[in-house]
């Protein structure tokens, strides 16, 4: 239905927002959602051979996790830096978000957008656009957890 | 087998985010997902039902920012387990000390040595 000049100015914004919601463009979701669930799956293969690796030196699970996450964060660094995670991300979607690398992504490239307005308040700051997020729900939950299981047991 | 599992399950995680993203109307931004994401590692994690996933599902449960969350939840609980209420403070960062200071380090070496391209 277009944008009758006649109705309301209230009826007339709901039409337009129709006409907008009909007009713009679909994801495509079904493919999103296949090269999120393949390139995904396959960072959280790569991360599986890092963790049987450092289990097989004879690191405990959590050691080996750790030495995982590290080992993957700085690949990502470095393929951030490079430019080719994006490249990947524009394909990957969810897939190179939600795996560490994807945490590690969002922290380097505003950092490295950021290096023109200095290495204080552009890369330092930066560095935490998003992680500072991450950083304040996980740790605030993680203690709420923390309390209540100190209160309770 | 271990690789076939972290694939699927690591991959299924990302659908479920993806979805997420494309079939909800709020914007939701890869930081939304991403905090989504470590609080409901951090909530399943002290259910205990978590560690099971991860006994399961290896890296396709570690891997994925909800496994992020589980680490936090359960250094913090240990933490409590060995200092009492000290260890609530000290636990959780302790725990993911390895992961947020490689991202660290490792983020601002690349912001000095790369340039962004375009």
């Amino acid at each position: 239905m277009p944008v009758d000049p006649n109705k309301p100015l209230e009826i007339q914004k709901k039409q337009y927002q129709q006409m907008v919601n009909r007009a713009k463009p679909r994801p495509p979701i079904l493919r999103n959602t296949f090269w999120a669930f393949i390139v995904g799956g396959i960072i959280c293969a790569i991360g599986q051979g890092f963790l049987n690796y450092f289990k097989g030196l004879g690191l405990s699970a959590l050691e080996a996790g750790t030495a995982s996450a590290i080992v993957l964060v700085f690949f990502t660094a470095l393929f951030t830096g490079l430019g080719v995670y994006d490249e990947i991300a524009k394909y990957g979607g969810a897939g190179t978000i939600v795996p560490i690398t994807g945490f590690a992504n969002s922290m380097v490239a505003p950092a490295m957008e950021a290096r023109p307005e200095g290495l204080v308040l552009g890369v330092g700051a930066r560095l935490f656009t998003i992680a500072g997020p991450i950083l304040t729900f996980g740790f605030t939950f993680a203690w709420l957890a923390a309390i209540l299981y100190y209160l309770f047991t | 087998m271990d690789f076939v599992k972290a694939f699927i399950f690591g991959g299924l995680i990302c659908v479920a985010a993806q979805l997420l993203m494309d079939l909800t109307s709020f914007k939701v931004t890869p930081a939304h997902v991403l905090v989504g994401l470590v609080t409901t590692g951090v909530v399943l994690s002290a259910l205990g039902l978590y560690q099971p996933f991860v006994d399961f599902a290896g890296a396709g449960a570690s891997i994925p920012l909800t496994g992020f969350g589980h680490i936090l939840a359960q250094g913090a609980i240990e933490g409590v387990k060995k200092d009492g209420l000290l260890g609530a403070f000290t636990g959780g960062a302790a725990a993911a000390a390895g992961g947020i200071t490689a991202a660290v380090v490792f983020g601002y070496f690349a912001a000095l040595l790369f340039r962004p391209k375009g």
